[in-house]
């Protein structure tokens, strides 16, 4: 590879403080901690405050991004979320102001759990093409306050979150380099995983309840996850011309511990290797790869494979070599 | 039974942990601790495996591992050496 790279520079990560247990769900829905654990792995999750929206999460995240990268500016942030403060302005702008980013392109990316392999395949566009030196990557999700306090099969599921990644302009051979990247998109499937409520083909004040609520097909979305991440996954290792044997750490979107043990399994990385830590964060959404690499306990040197899956349905994959990095 | 069971009761030993001196036709998925996801897993690897697709309504429908047979046989598995 020639040319101009996207590295990563520094990477945050936030989860807001309060903890609601699979205990804490059971006290007002018919399920329990055992149901919830074997079938998700899920043991707690973060829940922000009401007064608490997806920018503060992830202006927070974005700040300790900055610190970790050690700087002060960037020329672009592009916060992927599926739970943007309102439908309109993005989110994107008032994080970046409130970072004092104040020449920054700022705008949201929106593909669902797939949103920060997305905004980093942007951020990488961004970079390659010349129109930025430094870009903000941020995955940040409210995404509690979504889910039908009535429905077991979908609020045992999800979690809040933010983090963020700092790209910088490098070289395609240095430590940190993003990609080669897969990217893919389905949306025959759209209806499988929704919100319905809010958008211009569902508006107005007559608009039932649940509506408002994330709604799931489960099975379908399982299938599919397995699937499309284990090829796509497969994808960025055959052009990379990695082995499965090369790949010191596979981090994919913690949705489920059972998909993830499911798409090691296909691809043949050892369970070891398996990055998993949906047991303290559930589904973050947009949140969960940078919330993943930020417990990855990874050193530098180590081949980090990255795989999500989400909403839409989209899907997305990229590897790096692991930096010198703190991560705050 | 035939090859496509004794493939499914490979699957089921190798893939889901399943001790192989529970397996008959007459067990059910309950009968081996096998949930609904299990089920959603043992389709996949089905189709992987026998080449045929097993729809997530007819996966709900399957209560014991001879149905689950009957079923893929009917769908035209075929079992590679």
């Amino acid at each position: 590879m020639t040319g101009r790279a996207a590295v990563l520079a520094g990477l945050g990560v936030y989860a807001p403080p309060k903890v609601v247990t699979n205990d804490d769900l059971a006290a007002d829905l018919d399920t329990s901690d055992e149901w919830i654990t074997t079938r998700t792995g899920i043991r707690e999750r973060r829940v922000a405050d009401a007064d608490l929206a997806t920018t503060d999460l992830a202006t927070e995240a974005g700040a300790r991004a900055l610190k970790s990268a050690g700087v002060d500016q960037v020329d672009a942030v592009l916060l992927g979320t599926t739970t943007p403060d309102r439908i309109c302005p993005a989110s994107a702008p008032e994080v970046a102001t409130r970072l004092g980013l104040t020449h920054a392109a700022a705008c949201d990316v929106s593909a669902a759990c797939t949103s920060f392999v997305y905004g980093l395949a942007n951020g990488t566009g961004l970079i390659a093409a010349g129109i930025a030196e430094r870009v903000l990557v941020i995955g940040a999700e409210t995404i509690f306050r979504f889910m039908d306090p009535q429905d077991r099969t979908t609020s045992v599921l999800f979690g809040d979150g933010a983090g963020a990644a700092v790209l910088r302009a490098g070289r395609p051979d240095e430590p940190g380099a993003l990609g080669p990247f897969d990217l893919g998109s389905d949306g025959s499937l759209a209806d499988m995983l929704a919100v319905d409520a809010g958008g211009s083909r569902l508006w107005g004040p007559d608009i039932p309840r649940e509506a408002h609520f994330l709604r799931m097909d489960g099975r379908e979305v399982y299938r599919h996850a397995v699937q499309r991440m284990v090829a796509s996954s497969q994808q960025v290792l055959d052009r990379l011309g990695w082995g499965i044997e090369d790949v010191d750490r596979l981090v994919g979107h913690q949705a489920n511990a059972r998909i993830l043990e499911a798409v090691g399994q296909r691809l043949g990385v050892p369970a070891e290797r398996c990055h998993i830590n949906v047991g303290r964060y559930g589904n973050t959404s947009a949140a969960s790869i940078p919330l993943a690499l930020g417990d990855a306990e990874l050193a530098a040197g180590q081949r980090v494979l990255l795989t999500a899956f989400g909403a839409g349905f989209t899907w997305g994959s990229t590897a790096l070599v692991w930096p010198h990095i703190d991560v705050i | 039974m035939g090859p496509v069971y004794d493939r499914v009761k490979e699957l089921l030993v190798d893939k889901f942990g399943v001790p192989a001196d529970e397996i008959s036709p007459e067990a059910t998925f309950d009968d081996l601790d096998l949930d609904s996801l299990d089920l959603v897993e043992f389709a996949l690897a089905a189709e992987e495996d026998l080449g045929v697709r097993i729809s997530d309504e007819e996966a709900e429908e399957l209560e014991t591992l001879g149905d689950a047979v009957s079923l893929l046989e009917a769908k035209g598995a075929k079992v590679s050496a």
